[in-house]
């Protein structure tokens, strides 16, 4: 089906060209677009590339499948752009910088040292049911089941395990039907599973702050809205590195590309803490940078979250993170204005909220159709214009997301990271997990946390009265708490990421806190015995020489 | 390519910079057109926006004497390409890269779309050599690299031209014998300061490009200024292998600029009237900063902006935030102090800063010295609010402690006139500082 372009207004065109369907993918002049409009003339389509050099009468064509990605072994390690296209390959092709490539173009989307083998349960001549795992095919540290989303009333005919590629048929059955180790998927299709489950299990980041004070749970969704040079990225980061997670998928919205060739150098060379194998081996990249095509920004992370719930799908705890969910946001805003649509709040469609939860639905911890379960867990920073947190996109994500991460720009101008603000943010999680806290680091997790909250909601208030009374003027025990207070932000709160300190394991975690609050008492504990602020102090000092005295004389003795 | 020329006379509308061209026969986003004013003005237009046969062109020139009924658009069927050499260097031009210094233009084979394309960020190079400003704040606080962009925001009234000068000065990029150039864009100078900057310059042992938008030239030319200096950047630093510095002063004038075709389409405004794509339009020009793997030359940018009312969250500077690679903040009190460069370190942020410091590119404990300094600043700056409460007698020793060191550090670190500083002397000097006040 062909027809032409009649109108083109900044990454969107009209076509007269009927009988389209929504989401249809089509090609506009030798380039990709999605149908994202249809009215009784024509449509209207967004265009997934430099719209420059478009003009009217141009060709488009129908391809009568959906904007899809194709799912199978050999993502990983790979860096794509928001259509799912190699961005090292298309490197090979246009250099290093990007240039459009002819739709015919074709990519080798997948990765492979060797090509894939096939390892099968099944024999010729077996029967199978829906759901049930034919077999696996191995790439690194991780296994794809293969399995059949439908019933097949036929007996396998032959299976193929060597040498897989995308159009290898792996089982034939006797009446034609076959089963292939690659999928295409619709990206704006939510997978499907049997069903959703709430289990509480924490995700463990290394981070003392998610880890301790606003825990989050696998399956579930964090935000981190902050102002520019606030810590989102860093943080993204390091929880992409240190995550206790089977795989990660990192998308780059419209953000950075040297924040994309750094991580990409940096995951090449760091290790997985689990497997000892290069980070980069968990990791799928999916870019979209600022400079690139807008439309494609608005695809990528719906590329993204598909990859991620294809992995959950074969039974993985999957992290998917996104820097920076405002910026698809944006794009979904320029596209919406050049349908000339009818704007809500801030300019953004209407839609934008049901959007979002719609997205952030995509998380959560699920039973696979292949009996597998996994669990996909989503974190997305937020860049709020002016660092105004009343914004439309922070307060739509407020709504559906577990872990509120505020980050602070007065704590990151003082040079206090991550910038979390420690009164401000929140855990949904929370009760739900100090369980799991509880026993499997420490007894004391909970009270340990709540104390900790507590002292830094007192230093609060002293420091109001701080400043009319000056601190001179204050109870030994109110100073005493203030000093805490501030070893708690600087020795514990604060964590460099560029540091050993980068991750921070949760038995440490708790002993670090431990350490700070049991100090805090015994000085405490003298000040009610009389003795002043500095007393208590120098004794403490002369104590812990002697026992490191004592220590040393140990080792020699040994 | 078209075999005929497609000459219209069929204008239907024209406000400010736009003109609505009805009937064609064939058009493309993004192609140049030349219109022709009754008074025979050759004047050059971009077509924005297609509708079935009519077209809506932005006009580069000024618009005034055009009319419907004389006025003739002539189609150019290419996008906007400019020609590029080393012969650029040494020379002057407009914003539509026409000459400015009564040389002819010069002539090349290559010619380039000014738009460019982006880097793949698969191809990208971490940019991490250390490169010298002479500037402690920066250098010591918040160190530039190579193929870094670090913008200034400045406030109306502040020396922004004096500190480009001071970092003019000292700045050669390479310590080898790899070339290095300048390119200076101006965007709504006026002549004074062009003939400021272009002293500048002219002391500078360094080629240098100049691409000047003075105040009483067409406010378009600030939309092509600065693709026409990048386009000329990445030439010289990917094609020819130079260090390549360009700096684009005053960023605002652009925005400025965005928002007037914006507000004259009609379009659907976003904060404070700026289109809401500017974060997509400044980041298309800012992201052309970086290196390529393999590719010896870099092309670091320095873009000056002024904050309107000195609001860092305004639109302008809060988007190139955003964008760029941190930014060096000045501000009126240390200003009205008589510092300078009048810098408040706190709001500022190298974020590639790690990468070119340390053993080897500055000195092994060159974060560690930036990290102290910083807290310490930070604490003096807290109690100078409490000082502002409860008075420097209602505060302990120490206390009083960091507000000295606070007031020596502004006085001493962050003002330097207008001499260089080498990274050992600044970093000397802040040894000698904390030393000074003894406050680890
Ligand atoms: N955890 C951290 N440890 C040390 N420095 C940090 C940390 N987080 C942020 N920073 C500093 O802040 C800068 C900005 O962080 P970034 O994540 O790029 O901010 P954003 O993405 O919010 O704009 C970094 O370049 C770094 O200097
Ligand atoms: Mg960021």
């Amino acid at each position: 089906m062909k027809g032409s372009i009649v109108k083109i207004c900044g990454p969107t065109v009209h076509t007269d060209l009927q009988g389209l369907r929504l989401y249809e993918r089509v090609t506009v002049k030798k380039l990709t677009g999605e149908v994202v409009r249809l009215h009784s003339k024509g449509a209207v389509i967004q265009v997934y590339e430099d719209t420059r050099g478009l003009g009217i009468g141009d060709e488009v064509e129908s391809l009568d499948i959906p904007l899809s990605v194709t799912l199978g072994p050999g993502m990983l390690s790979s860096i794509y752009d928001g259509l799912q296209r190699p961005l090292e390959t298309l490197q090979e092709k246009t250099g290093p910088f990007i240039k459009t490539v002819d739709v015919t173009e074709v990519f080798e989307i997948f990765k492979f040292d060797k090509p894939f083998e096939f390892i099968p349960n099944k024999n010729i001549g077996d029967t199978i049911t829906k759901g049930e795992i034919l077999g696996k095919i191995k790439e690194g540290n991780f296994y794809h089941y293969i399995y059949s989303s439908k019933d097949i009333d036929s007996k396998i005919k032959s299976i193929i395990t060597e040498n897989i590629t995308q159009d290898t048929s792996l089982i034939t059955f006797e009446n034609g039907e076959t089963i292939k180790a690659y999928q295409s998927w619709p990206v704006r299709i939510p997978r499907p599973f049997k069903k959703k489950i709430s289990t509480y299990e924490p995700l463990i980041t290394g981070q003392r702050n998610i880890d301790f004070l606003f825990s989050l749970a696998k399956g579930g969704t964090a935000i981190i809205p902050g102002g520019f040079g606030t810590g989102k990225t860093i943080l993204e980061q390091s929880i992409a590195k240190f995550a206790d997670v089977d795989i990660v998928i990192y998308v780059g919205c419209g953000e950075r590309g040297n924040e994309m060739a750094e991580l990409l150098e940096e995951f090449r060379e760091l290790k997985d803490q689990k497997t000892n194998k290069p980070l980069l081996e968990r990791t799928v990249l999916v870019v979209n940078t600022s400079n690139m095509p807008v439309a494609a920004r608005e695809a990528s992370i719906f590329t993204a979250v598909t990859i991620a719930e294809y992995y959950r799908d074969n039974g993985y705890d999957v992290l998917l993170l996104a820097d920076s969910i405002s910026r698809w946001a944006e794009a979904l805003r320029e596209i919406s204005t050049s349908l000339e649509e009818m704007p809500g709040e801030e300019g953004y469609p209407t839609y934008l909220v049901s959007r979002l939860a719609a997205y952030t639905e995509r998380a959560g911890v699920t039973d696979c159709i292949n009996g597998l379960s996994g669990s996909l867990t989503m974190i997305l920073s937020v860049s709020p214009p002016g660092g105004d947190f009343t914004e439309p996109v922070t307060q739509a994500l407020l709504r559906n997301t577990g872990v509120f991460l505020m980050l602070d720009t007065g704590l990151a101008h003082r040079r206090h990271f991550p910038a979390i603000n420690w009164f401000q943010s929140y855990s949904l999680y929370q009760e739900n997990l100090d369980d799991f806290f509880c026993e499997h680091f420490s007894n004391n997790w909970k009270t340990i946390r709540n104390r900790c909250r507590e002292i830094l909601k007192k230093e609060e208030t002293l420091r109001e009265v701080a400043e009319i009374v000056g601190i001179s003027g204050m109870q030994d025990s109110d100073r005493l708490l203030l000093q805490t207070a501030e070893k708690i932000r600087t020795k514990f709160l604060a964590q460099n990421a560029y540091s050993e300190d980068a991750y921070s394991h949760p038995n440490e975690t708790i002993k670090i806190i431990e350490n700070i609050l049991n100090e805090h008492e015994k000085i405490l504990e003298k000040l009610t015995q009389g003795l002043s602020l500095n007393e208590a102090f120098k004794e403490k000092r002369a104590n812990d020489l002697k026992t490191e005295k004592a220590g040393e004389n140990k080792d020699e003795t040994k | 390519m078209r075999l005929s020329e497609h000459k219209y006379n069929s204008i239907s509308a024209i406000t400010g910079q736009l003109v609505f061209v009805e009937n064609l026969i064939e058009a493309k986003i993004g192609e140049m057109a030349v219109i022709i004013s009754p008074d025979k003005r050759y004047i050059e237009a971009e077509i924005l926006e297609i509708n079935n046969n009519t077209a809506l062109l932005q006009v580069y020139g000024s618009t005034q004497g055009l009319d419907i009924k004389h006025t003739k658009v002539i189609l150019q069927d290419s996008l906007k390409e400019i020609p590029l050499s080393r012969e650029m260097l040494g020379r002057k031009f407009n914003g539509s890269f026409n000459p400015i210094d009564d040389l002819p233009m010069f002539f090349s084979g290559n010619w380039r779309q000014i738009t460019g394309y982006p880097i793949n960020p698969s191809a990208r190079a971490n940019p991490s050599e250390f490169i010298e400003t002479g500037v402690s704040a920066i250098d010591g606080m918040n160190t530039l690299v190579k193929g870094q962009k670090l913008p200034i925001f400045s406030c109306a009234g502040l020396p922004s031209k004096e500190l480009v000068t001071l970092i003019l000065r000292n700045v050669r990029l390479s310590k080898n014998e790899k070339e290095f150039a300048v390119i200076f864009t101006a965007l709504g100078i006026t002549h004074n300061e062009y003939s400021y900057y272009i002293k500048a310059l002219e002391k500078m042992q360094a080629d240098y490009m100049a691409i000047i938008n003075f105040a009483d030239d067409p406010v378009m030319e600030r939309l092509l200024a600065p693709r026409i200096a990048l386009s000329a950047a990445e030439y010289l630093a990917f094609e020819e292998n130079m260090d390549v510095l360009t700096i684009i002063t005053d960023m605002s004038n652009y925005c400025e600029a965005l928002r007037e075709i914006s507000t004259a389409r009609e379009e659907l405004q976003g904060r404070r009237g700026y289109p809401g794509y500017m974060y997509s339009d400044l980041a298309f020009l800012y992201e052309r900063a970086g290196r390529i793997q393999n590719i010896e030359g870099s092309l670091t940018l320095l873009p000056v902006l002024t904050m309107p009312e000195d609001d860092i969250t305004h639109p302008i500077p809060d988007l190139t935030g955003y964008i760029t690679e941190g930014q060096i903040v000045l501000s009126r009190e240390m200003h009205s102090n008589d510092i300078f460069p009048p810098i408040d370190v706190l709001p500022c942020l190298s974020r590639l800063m790690q990468k070119g410091i340390g053993e080897g590119q500055t000195r092994k404990e060159h974060r560690q010295i930036s990290n102290r300094l910083y807290r310490h600043y930070a604490q003096g700056r807290e109690h100078r609010k409490l000082e502002a409460i409860v008075g420097r007698d209602g505060m302990s020793e120490k206390d009083r402690l960091y507000l000295d060191f606070a007031f020596t550090f502004e006085k001493e670190f962050i003002n330097q006139g207008m001499n260089s500083r080498g990274i050992d002397q600044t970093l000397d000097l802040a040894l000698e500082l904390m030393n000074r006040f003894n406050l680890d």
